[in-house]
C-alpha cells in the first residue's frame, strides 16, 4: 500500500513541479492546466493510499506472505451477466444519435438505463445469473 | 560558445590550468563541428540559406551520434544473439543486477542528450532569430492554393493546383516572410531551405530567410489541408538584389499595376471564401 | 521451495465452484465476464483490425508506387489514409497493447482469479467493438468516411471543412474507444493494486505487469483530456461553438495542445506494454532473469512521468510552443529507453538463447526499435524537425516504432497463445513469417527516411513534381507487401495449427505465474500457487537450485 502511494504522489508531485515550470515558463494555458490537473490525478488517488495505509496493518501482498493468507472470500465476481453487453449497445445507440438522429437515444438510453438497474440488482442478488 | 564546467568549490589554480588543457582541446574539435564540410551529408540537404545550413551541421552532428551509438548497440545485440546461442541444458549465471554497469548506461546518455540540448538550443536561437530588415515577403495560403504580397510594394503574386506562384526574393539580405492561412492550417515547407512552419488561420508567424545563392527552388504544403493537399506546390526564385528590384518595379508600370491588381482580386475571392485574417496572435506563447 | 496450497484456498469464490456452469455459444460470448474470455476477444477483433489496416495501408502503397496514380481518387486517398491510422491507432494498437494479452494475462501474473470489475471488463470490450463498429461504417455513409487525417487538426475537421456523417462516425467512434481504454485503465490498476496473491510485492510483479500498471495510469491521465476534445470539437461541429474557429474568438490550435496532450502519452500506452512482452520473452528464452528489474520499473516510471511533458514536440512548425522546454523533455525521453534497451541486451548477454519464433521476434523488435528509437532523437531537436516534420522521415520513424511493436504483439501470441489455447503455433511458420515480417518492415521503412529528407510530405496522394521519388517509394511498395504476406502466414499458422500440437502447462519453461497454472487456465485461474518469494515463483519452484543472484553477492564458480 505504500509503495502505490508512493509512486502516485511522486509523480503527482513530479507533475506539479513541472506544471509549474511549464506553465511560469510559457505563459501557455492549456497545457500548463492540464499538466497540473494531471498532479492532481496523481494526488487524489496517492494521498487516499497512504491515508490508509498508514491506519491498516500490512498485507500479506506487501510483505512476504504465505500463500494460504489469501484462502477465503475475495469477492463476489459474477460469472456471467449481460448487462456490460446492454450497456454497451446502449453507449453504441446513444453515440449514433450523435450522428443520425436524436431519435436514437430513446433506444439508447432506454438500454443503459436497463442496464444500469438490471446491474446493480445483480449485485444485490450477489453477481450471479 | 563552449560550456564551461563551473569550477568547484575552492577550485585552485591547478583545476585552472586543467581547465585550460581542457579547453585547448576542445579547440579543434570546436573547428571541425564548425567545419562540417569533412562529414557525410547522411541525406539531408546542404541548404541555401545561413540558417538552413546550421540546421544542416547539426543534423550531421545528431547524425553521428545516432550511427555510433546505433553501430554499437547493434553489435552488442549480433554478439549476444551470436555468441550466447543454446548449447546445452546448462542453466546460466543468474546474474542480474550490476549497479555500475547500469549507471553508466544511465549517466553518459544523460550526458549525451546535453550535449544534444546544447547544439539545439544554439541552432535554434539562430533559426527563429528576426534581425531587423526591410525586405518583408506576407505569405498567405488558403485551399488550394498561396499568395505572396510584398508589403509596401505593388507587387503580388497568386497561383493555385493549375499555376504554382513563384515567391522572389533577394540573394544576401535578411528577408523577413511572415505567413499566415485564410482557412485551414497549411505547411509553408521548402527542402532545400530545411525549413517549415505551419500557416495557421488566426496567427502570423515570422521567420527570416538568408539566402546565399540564387536559384530557384520548390517548396510545398506539407500540412494535410483536404482533397489539393498533394497539389500546392509553390516556387522561390533568389535573385541578385538588382533584379529582385527590376522585378519589383515591373510591377510600378501601368500593364505591371494591371496584373497585380488581378491577382490580388484573385486572392480577396479567396480570402472572402475562407476566414478574415487576424494579425494578432491568439494562440500559445508570444 | 514448497508449494503451498489446497485446490480451495486462494480464489474461493462465494457463489461459484471451479466446475463452472453457464451458457453455451454466442450466449457465453456475449455474457461472459472472465478476463481470458474478453481478453481473446479483444484479441480476435484487434487482430481483424490489423488485417484491415493492413489493407488499407497496402492500398496506400499501391497509390504511391508511382507520381500519378489513378488507382484511388484524392478523395478516396485521404480516407483510405485517415481510416488506416485510425484503425491501427485506436482499433488495434491500443487494444492490442492494453485490451488483449494485458486482459488475460495480468490477472494470472499475479495469482489473481479474476481483473478487479469484471462487469466492466466486459463493458470495455463492448465499447471497443462498437466503436469499431461506428468508426468503419464510415464508408457506408454518404460523404465517406473521415478524411481528415487521423489527428483530426481542427479547421479542416470542422462542419464547414469536413461536412458528413463520417467526420461525426469517427468522433463517436473515438468517444467509445475512448470510454473502452479508460475503464480498462481504472480496471488493470485496481486489479494491480487490490488483487495481487499473498507474497506478490510492487517489486515482484513481472514488468509485463508493471508495464501495464504504468500504462493504466497514462489512460487515466491522458483519456479524458481527448474524450473533452471530441466533445469540444463535436460542438463546434454541431451546436455553432467557437472554440477551435477563428471567426469566433476560438484558437485552432488549441485541439493540437488537447490532441497532442493524449496523442503524446498515447504512444506510450501503445508502447509500454509491447515493451513488456518483450522484457518477458527475452528473460525466459535466455533462460535469465531480467537484467537490472529495478532499473527497468523506474526506467517505465520516468518514461510516464516525462510523457506528460512532451506533446508539443508534435507542433513545433505551428511556432507558438515553447521550443526548448519540450525539446529537453523530449530528449530526456532517450534515456530510459536506453536503459531498457540495455537492459533487454544484458538480459541475453551470457545466457543461453533458445531461437524460438517468439524470440526471434522480441530480437527483431529490439532491432527495429533501436532504428525507430534513433531517428526519434532527431525530431526532438526543433532546428532538425522543422525540415522533417511532416514529411515521409517522420512516417518512417513511427513506423519503424510501430513495426517492432508489431513484432513484439506477435511474439507474445506466440509466447502466450499456448497458454491461453491450450495448442503451440508452428514454429517453422512462425520463423518464415518472422523474416518476412523483418525484412518487409526494414525495406517499407529505410527508403521512407530518405524520401523524407528529399522533402516528400506525408498524405501525398500523388507527387507529379517530383518523378525521382517513384523509385523509392517502390522499394517501399515491397517492404509493404512482404509485410502483408507474413500478416496472411499468421492467419495461415492459425489455421494449420488449429488444435494440433498441445502445449502443456509450462513449455517455455517461463518465469512468472502464468506457467503455473494449467493451459488454459481454469475458471478463476489458479487450482493452486507456489510461494511467491521474487519475481519469478515459477522459476524458483522448477529450479530450486538456481535463485537469481545480484553482482557482487556470490562467488565466481
Amino acid at each position: 500500500m505504500k509503495i502505490e502511494a508512493r509512486i502516485l504522489l511522486v509523480l503527482g508531485l513530479f507533475f506539479a513541479l513541472m506544471g509549474t515550470v511549464y506553465w511560469v515558463w510559457s505563459g501557455e494555458n492549456a497545457g500548463g492546466m492540464m499538466i497540473i490537473a494531471g498532479g492532481l490525478l496523481g494526488f487524489l488517488p496517492g494521498s487516499y493510499y497512504w491515508w490508509w495505509s498508514r491506519r491498516m496493518p500490512v498485507r500479506p501482498e506487501d510483505r512476504d506472505g504465505d500463500v494460504t493468507e489469501g484462502a477465503g472470500f475475495v469477492g463476489a465476481f459474477p460469472g456471467t451477466s449481460i448487462f456490460p453487453f446492454t450497456l454497451g449497445v446502449g453507449a453504441f445507440f446513444a453515440v449514433l444519435s450523435l450522428v443520425f438522429g436524436f431519435w436514437l437515444m430513446v433506444p439508447g438510453l432506454g438500454l443503459i438505463v436497463w442496464a444500469a438497474i438490471g446491474g446493480v440488482a445483480e449485485s444485490r442478488r450477489g453477481g450471479t445469473q | 560558445m563552449e560550456v564551461q564546467p563551473s569550477p568547484p568549490q575552492g577550485a585552485g589554480p591547478q583545476s585552472t590550468k586543467h581547465r585550460r588543457r581542457w579547453i585547448a582541446a576542445l579547440i579543434p574539435l570546436t573547428a571541425l563541428a564548425l567545419s562540417g564540410c569533412t562529414l557525410p551529408s547522411f541525406g539531408a540537404y546542404k541548404s541555401d540559406t545561413t540558417t538552413g545550413q546550421d540546421s544542416y551541421r547539426l543534423w550531421q552532428w545528431f547524425s553521428v551520434g545516432a550511427v555510433v551509438i546505433g553501430t554499437f548497440t547493434f553489435l552488442l545485440i549480433v554478439w549476444a544473439v551470436l555468441r550466447y546461442r543454446r548449447k546445452g541444458d546448462t542453466i546460466p549465471k543468474q546474474s542480474q543486477y550490476h549497479i555500475p554497469l547500469e549507471l553508466l548506461y544511465t549517466i553518459i546518455p544523460v550526458i549525451i542528450v546535453g550535449v544534444l540540448f546544447w547544439g539545439t538550443v544554439v541552432v535554434e536561437n539562430k533559426v527563429v532569430a528576426m534581425p531587423k530588415t526591410n525586405v518583408r515577403i506576407h505569405v498567405n495560403a488558403f485551399k488550394w492554393g498561396w499568395g505572396f504580397t510584398y508589403p509596401g510594394q505593388n507587387a503580388v503574386v497568386v497561383g493555385n493546383t493549375t499555376q504554382e506562384p513563384t515567391m522572389v526574393m533577394p540573394v544576401g539580405t535578411d528577408v523577413a516572410v511572415t505567413i499566415t492561412s485564410t482557412d485551414v492550417m497549411h505547411g509553408f515547407y521548402i527542402p532545400q531551405f530545411n525549413f517549415s512552419r505551419y500557416a495557421l488561420p488566426g496567427v502570423t508567424n515570422e521567420v527570416t530567410f538568408h539566402a546565399v545563392k540564387t536559384g530557384t527552388f520548390t517548396g510545398q504544403c506539407s500540412q494535410l489541408c483536404g482533397l489539393y493537399h498533394s497539389l500546392m506546390y509553390f516556387k522561390v526564385k533568389v535573385v541578385t538584389v538588382k533584379q529582385y528590384t527590376e522585378w519589383l518595379h515591373g510591377f510600378d508600370t501601368p500593364a505591371g499595376k494591371l496584373a497585380a491588381q488581378a491577382a490580388e482580386n484573385a486572392l480577396k475571392i479567396q480570402m472572402s471564401a475562407g476566414l478574415p485574417v487576424v494579425s494578432a496572435v491568439t494562440a500559445g506563447v508570444n | 521451495m514448497t508449494a503451498v496450497i489446497s485446490p480451495d484456498t486462494h480464489h474461493d469464490d462465494a457463489h461459484e465452484a471451479h466446475d463452472h456452469h453457464g451458457p453455451t455459444g454466442v450466449l457465453k460470448w456475449l455474457t461472459t465476464t472472465d478476463h481470458k474470455i474478453i481478453g481473446l476477444s479483444y484479441t480476435v477483433t484487434a487482430v481483424l483490425m490489423l488485417v484491415i489496416g493492413g489493407f488499407f495501408a497496402e492500398l496506400i502503397r499501391v497509390q504511391l508506387s508511382a507520381p500519378y496514380e489513378h488507382f484511388l481518387s484524392f478523395a478516396q486517398y485521404n480516407e483510405v489514409f485517415t481510416m488506416h491510422g485510425s484503425i491501427m491507432i485506436y482499433l488495434f494498437a491500443g487494444p492490442m497493447a492494453f485490451g488483449a494479452l494485458a486482459n488475460i494475462i495480468v490477472p494470472i501474473q499475479i495469482g489473481a482469479p479474476d481483473m478487479a470489475f469484471p462487469r466492466l471488463n466486459a463493458l470495455s470490450y463492448w465499447l471497443y467493438l462498437t466503436g469499431s463498429i461506428t468508426m468503419l461504417s464510415g464508408f457506408f455513409v454518404s460523404g465517406g468516411a473521415a478524411n481528415f487525417g487521423w489527428v483530426g487538426y481542427a479547421p479542416l475537421s470542422n462542419a464547414a471543412n469536413s461536412p458528413g456523417a463520417g467526420a461525426d462516425l469517427w468522433i463517436g467512434a473515438l468517444l467509445l474507444t475512448g470510454f473502452s481504454a479508460i475503464f480498462t485503465g481504472v480496471n488493470i490498476c485496481a486489479t494491480v493494486f487490490y488483487l495481487r496473491a499473498p507474497g506478490m510485492t510492487l517489486f515482484r510483479m513481472p514488468i509485463f505487469t508493471w508495464n501495464l500498471l504504468v500504462t493504466s495510469i497514462l489512460i487515466l491521465l491522458a483519456f479524458p483530456v481527448l474524450t473533452a476534445g471530441l466533445i469540444m470539437l463535436y460542438c463546434d461541429r454541431h451546436f455553432g461553438t467557437h472554440i477551435f474557429s477563428v471567426q469566433g474568438g476560438g484558437v485552432p490550435v488549441l485541439w493540437q495542445h488537447i490532441f497532442w496532450f493524449w496523442g503524446h502519452p498515447e504512444v506510450y500506452i501503445l508502447a509500454l506494454p509491447f515493451f513488456g512482452m518483450v522484457t518477458e520473452i527475452i528473460p525466459v528464452f535466455s533462460r535469465k532473469p531480467v537484467f537490472g528489474y529495478k532499473g527497468m520499473v523506474f526506467a517505465t516510471l520516468t518514461i510516464a512521468a516525462l510523457s506528460l511533458g512532451v506533446w508539443a514536440h508534435h507542433m513545433f512548425t505551428t511556432g507558438v510552443v515553447l521550443l526548448p522546454f519540450f525539446s529537453i523533455m523530449s530528449l530526456l525521453i532517450a534515456v530510459p529507453t536506453g536503459i531498457k534497451l540495455f537492459n533487454w541486451i544484458g538480459s541475453m548477454w551470457r545466457g543461453q538463447i533458445w531461437f524460438s519464433a517468439a524470440m526471434l521476434y522480441a530480437i527483431g523488435f529490439v532491432v527495429t526499435f533501436l532504428i525507430g528509437g534513433l531517428t526519434g532523437i532527431y525530431l526532438a531537436s526543433p532546428p532538425l524537425d522543422f525540415f522533417t516534420h511532416d514529411t515521409y522521415f517522420v512516417v518512417a520513424h513511427f513506423h519503424s516504432v510501430v513495426m517492432a511493436l508489431v513484432m513484439g504483439g506477435i511474439a507474445g501470441l506466440y509466447y502466450w497463445g499456448p497458454k491461453i489455447t491450450g495448442y503451440l503455433l508452428n514454429e517453422t511458420i512462425g520463423k518464415i513469417q518472422f523474416w518476412f515480417l523483418f525484412i518487409g518492415s526494414q525495406v517499407f521503412t529505410l527508403p521512407l527516411y530518405i524520401l523524407g529528407l528529399r522533402g516528400m510530405p506525408r498524405r501525398m496522394a500523388v507527387y507529379p513534381n517530383n518523378p525521382g521519388w517513384q523509385h523509392l517509394n517502390e522499394i517501399a511498395t515491397i517492404g509493404a507487401v512482404l509485410i502483408g504476406i507474413s500478416t496472411v502466414l499468421l492467419v495461415v499458422n492459425i489455421l494449420v495449427s488449429w488444435k494440433k500440437y498441445p502445449a502443456g502447462d509450462n513449455p517455455w519453461d517461463g518465469h512468472t505465474l502464468e506457467w503455473f497454472t494449467t493451459s488454459p487456465p481454469p475458471h478463476h485461474n489458479f487450482y493452486r500457487l507456489p510461494q511467491i518469494r521474487s519475481e519469478r515463483p515459477t522459476w524458483d519452484y522448477n529450479h530450486p537450485e538456481a535463485p537469481a543472484i545480484a553482482h557482487g553477492t556470490h562467488e565466481e564458480k
